[in-house]
Parts: structure tokens; sequence; C-alpha cells
């Protein structure tokens, strides 16, 4: 079937994907979350230090970064997982296919739509922090600031587009949720142990520094390099400027490997999606 | 839209085998159908026969193994996508809308989708009797009004091919009745209907032509009055007359009709039910004109006979 496709069928179910999260109060309920725990983080990341308030840029947004790679991902797998097979369970599927719509129209209908609530809820989750650095240490530091909310919303996309697929591929939504959940303890939890494990295990034999390439496997990796590895401060606090290929310290490289977590997984789910 | 074929629906030898390709259970086997323009056409079967695995390959929901399936002279799933499925109106057998959106937002959404105009979202609330209930969330509704949300949704765009998978199910007997209503009325307008159901009593007086599934097989197909008689079932007189005169009936009869294989039953002292079939009736008539009969009656084989007179024949 070679039907061109049409955005305003995409559009269509993008608009209803979207309304429904900014109804049920999805987007607010994430950006209240997101707005809580930033602040926090932010006015106590460094009270084992004796020090309230923000210290510095770097060291703010890296206390972030811990935990927008436990949350974002959560949230964006939490959200997903039930785009497709939810329709197919509850039995509204049929009646939509049934309309002159393509399967690919669809999925990008679902995933846009659910893309804008995350980005939205992230964005004006993480407002209010950006607003208290502007105060504290004005343009300067909302620069870095941006790119980290940026990367927190390419990190979101990623796994969001994760989700979809396993929306596609699970065969009710009990397995979709187990196989979400999984994921995340997967790419969040136990790779870097893996990872890790494998380096300590063999000495540091196995692959040398090519080892560190296996990072871009998961975009969770990609995130925490793109914004504790890029940051001076932060390089020099970890030591961590001697281990990295050049080629990750490449804002351009990991935002392609970003991208492509985003791409790759929207296209199998498509690719699956068939009748 | 020009096309080739006459018919609004046309199968032919279409096969699908239930679950994965390779299984050995067919859903549907060797399937044919022609659905001329403009007809009411039922199609009646018991649960798992096939009828709603039917409409979803028509819909091109599902591929079939085997066989061809046009709409309106093309295939579903072809380059004319688009145009055959907004030619299409379909209303599920479980049908499941969106609780959170209201009647009027259920419809905007599908009318954007099927690229008809959102003019006509109100007009089709108002033609199923949910005006007033529009502005409520879909949530709220009784199945009743669910179904007909449903129909109205179906009805987006004017297509010219109704595919309603058991519309009937859960509604009373008033709905039931406006919603054949409003069938015949687009049935007037030169709209094809499809309807699929396991009541073959409803659709008797209404169709002009049906086909019956079973295990996945057209065992028959045509108008009723033509399936009643491939069916060879039985015409059923019901006589009554004093009982004394009834027991003279019960000696002479079998020797007035000999040849015909009647079949003879008393049901009450003034009450015989008499079986034979369709070509004696005449004689069977001329002969009970000089009976003293207080009351007759003549039953033509219902659907259900014809369906399971049909069914088990070989």
């Amino acid at each position: 079937m070679t039907v061109s496709l049409q955005w305003r069928q995409v559009q269509a179910v993008a608009a209803k994907e979207f309304r429904d999260r900014l109804r049920n109060r999805w987007v607010l309920a994430v950006a209240v979350v997101f707005t809580v725990f930033s602040l926090l983080i932010t006015y106590f990341g460094s009270a084992a230090q004796g020090q309230i308030g923000p210290r510095s840029i770097e060291l703010t947004i890296a206390s972030l970064v811990s935990l927008v790679i436990y949350l974002i991902p959560l949230i964006a797998l939490l959200l997903g997982f039930d785009a497709i097979v939810g329709e197919r369970e509850r039995g509204s599927l049929d009646l939509l296919l049934a309309l002159p719509i393509t399967r690919l129209e669809l999925l990008l209908g679902k995933y846009l739509g659910l893309a804008g609530a995350l980005t939205l809820s992230t964005v004006s989750g993480f407002a209010l922090v950006a607003l208290l650095l502007y105060q504290r240490f004005s343009w300067a530091g909302l620069y870095h600031y941006a790119g980290f909310v940026l990367s927190s919303v390419l990190l979101g996309l990623a796994f969001l587009s994760l989700a979809v697929l396993l929306s596609v591929l699970a065969r009710d939504r009990t397995r979709a949720s187990g196989l979400a959940i999984a994921l995340w303890f997967a790419l969040v939890l136990v790779f870097d142990l893996l990872l890790l494990g494998l380096l300590v295990a063999t000495g540091g034999q196995f692959g040398g520094e090519s080892v560190a390439y296996l990072l871009l496997l998961n975009p969770a990796d990609i995130f925490r390099i793109l914004n504790v590895f890029s940051l001076d401060d932060v390089q020099r606090l970890y030591g961590l400027a001697s281990i990295l290929p050049p080629a990750l310290s490449q804002v351009g490289w990991l935002a392609s490997a970003m991208l492509a977590w985003i791409v790759a997984p929207l296209a199998l789910a498509s690719w699956r999606f068939r009748p | 839209m020009t096309s080739i074929s006459a018919e609004a629906l046309h199968l032919e030898g279409v096969t699908k085998p239930y679950g994965s390709r390779r299984a050995a259970l067919l859903a549907l086997d060797n399937v044919s159908l022609r659905v001329p323009r403009g007809q009411l056409f039922g199609l009646i079967g018991h649960n798992g026969a096939g009828k709603s695995t039917l409409f979803k390959l028509v819909l091109g929901l599902i591929t079939p193994s085997q066989g061809r399936i046009q709409v309106n002279g093309c295939a579903v799933n072809g380059p004319d996508f688009r145009t055959t499925r907004r030619a299409l109106g379909y209303l599920p057998e479980n049908l499941v809308l969106y609780d959170n959106l209201t009647g009027l937002e259920t419809l905007r959404f599908f009318a954007r989708l099927k690229g008809a105009p959102q003019t006509q979202c109100a007009a089709l609330l108002d033609r199923v009797g949910l005006t007033r209930a529009g502005g409520r969330a879909v949530r709220e509704y009784s199945k009743g009004m669910r179904q007909r949300l449903g129909f109205a949704q179906a009805l987006l765009g004017d297509p010219q091919l109704l595919l309603l998978d058991e519309p009937t199910t859960g509604l009373d007997p008033s709905a039931i009745r406006d919603f054949y209503d409003q069938l015949d009325l687009l049935r007037s307008q030169g709209v094809t209907l499809v309807i699929s159901s396991h009541i073959l009593a409803e659709l008797q007086q209404r169709v002009d032509a049906l086909a019956m599934l079973s295990n996945g097989r057209v065992c028959a197909q045509g108008s009723v009055q033509a399936l009643r008689e491939r069916s060879r079932m039985p015409l059923v007189f019901q006589l009554r007359a004093a009982p004394t005169w009834l027991q003279t009936l019960v000696t002479e009869l079998p020797g007035q009709l000999a040849g015909a294989e009647i079949a003879l039953q008393q049901r009450e002292p003034d009450l015989l039910e008499l079986r034979c079939p369709r070509e004696h009736k005449m004689r069977v008539l001329a002969w009970l004109a000089n009976a003293e009969l207080s009351d007759l009656q003549i039953h033509e084989p219902s659907l259900e006979d014809v369906y399971f007179g049909l069914r088990e024949a070989p």
C-alpha cells in the first residue's frame, strides 16, 4: 500500500491526544512534579555543603540531571505504552483504522500529540528554576540551562518513541506496561552497572576506549554525557575529560545519536504496525 | 465515482484463517458474495460464523490469505485507499467511543479524519436524536445513546456503503424500529447497507437479500423467498375446528393428499397442525375449502427454520 502521508490526518490525531492530556490534567500534574523537584534540588542540592540556594549553574544542572535521568524516562514510558495497545484492547482501534487514515498517520499523530504534552509539561516544569537562575546569574547562566532543558525534552522524546514501539509490539496493556517498566529498569538502572562491571571484570582490557561508545546505545547515557561531561566545571570535578573519546564530547554527534533514538523506534513501530 | 463493477461490494473466494497465517482453522472459507448497489443486504449466522471477520476484511483491517475484495469496484487498501474509505461507513459490533469526549466532539473528531464537513456533525446528532445530549460526555451515555452516536459516526461524509455489525444488540424494541426506519430512508437515497445479525426474525421482513454464514462458509445466498424455496422447509397449516370435525380430518386427510409428504399433529382438542411441502399448498387449500373450519392460518417457514434447514443440508 503506497498512500502518501497527509498531515491533516496526523494533526487531527495529534490534536486529540494533546487535548486529552491537557484535559485530564496530565500535563499539569507532571509540570507540578517537575517544578517542585527542580526547586527543591536547586535550593537544597548543596545543603550538605552548608549552603542554601543555587551555588553555580553547572552544579545545579548536575544535580538536576540526576533527577531527570530517572524521572523523565519513566514518565515518557508511562505516557506512551498505552498509545496503540490501549486503543486495540478497548476496541476503538478498528473504528479508527476503518477511516481514511493510514497506520503511519495514526502512529505519528499519537506520537506527536503525546510528544507535545510531554514537551509542554517538561518545559513549564523547569521554567521556575530558569527564572531563579536568571535572577541570580543573569543571561550567562541560562545558556547552559536551556541546553539542559532541551536535552531533557529530547530524552523524553526518545523514551516516548520506545514506549510507542512497545505499544505496537505488546499483545495487551498488561504486557505493555510490564515491558515499559522492564525497559526503564534496563536502560536507567542496569545498563551502566553492566558496562562498569564489564570494564572492571576485564581489568580495562576489553575494547579499551571504544567501550565508551557503547554509551551511545542508551539514550539515558547520551543525556548524561550531553549535560554532565560537557560542563567544564563538572568535568574537572569528576576528572572525566581524560576518559571520554573526542567524538563523545561533540554536542553535534551526541544530538544526532539522540535523534536516532527518537526516529529509529518509531520507524520500527511503523514497520511492525501493519494489517 | 466511476467504477467497473456494478456491485457495491464484491468478494471472490475470500479465505482467512484464525489468528496466525498457518492456523488450520478458517474464520472464512472461500467466501464469495455480491451485493448490488442500493440493497439492504443481510448477513446472518450464529456467533463465530465469521460475520465480523468478513466486515474487517472488507474494511481492510485484516487481509485475506486468498481471494479478492472490491468496494465500489476498488480494492480497499489499493491506491484509491482514501476515496474508498470515505465511501464507507462502519458501525462495529462492540462499539467503543472515547468516554472523555462529548457527543459533538466525538463526531467532530471522526469528521476531521473522514474529511466530512464539520457542519454535518450537528445535523447528524439531530438525525439520531442526540442534539440535547451532544454537549455531554459520552461516559454518561446509555448503551442506546452510544449506539446512536456510533450510527451518526458511520453516516459522516454520506457514505455509499454502510457496514453495520450487529447494530441492534442491546437496543429496546422501539429503538430498533427507529433504527430500521433510518435504514429504509438511507436505502431510498441509494445507499447500500450490509447488516449482520444473529436475530433472524429481525431481518426477514426488511432485507432485499441475504447470505447465511456458517462456520466461515456461505451456506446460502439470495432473497428470503428464494431461500425459503431452496430450503424445502414445509408450510404449516393451522386448522381450527370442532373436535369431532378434526377427527374426521385426521382420518381422511392422508388419503386425500396421497403422494404428498404430510405430517399431522393435534396441538389442542380443536387445533390441528398440518405440515406439507410448498408444492402441495393449492391442493391442500382446495380440499380445505369444503371443510367446516372455524379458522385457518398458514405459516411460511421463518428465516430461523430456513437457516437451520440449510445449515443441516449437506
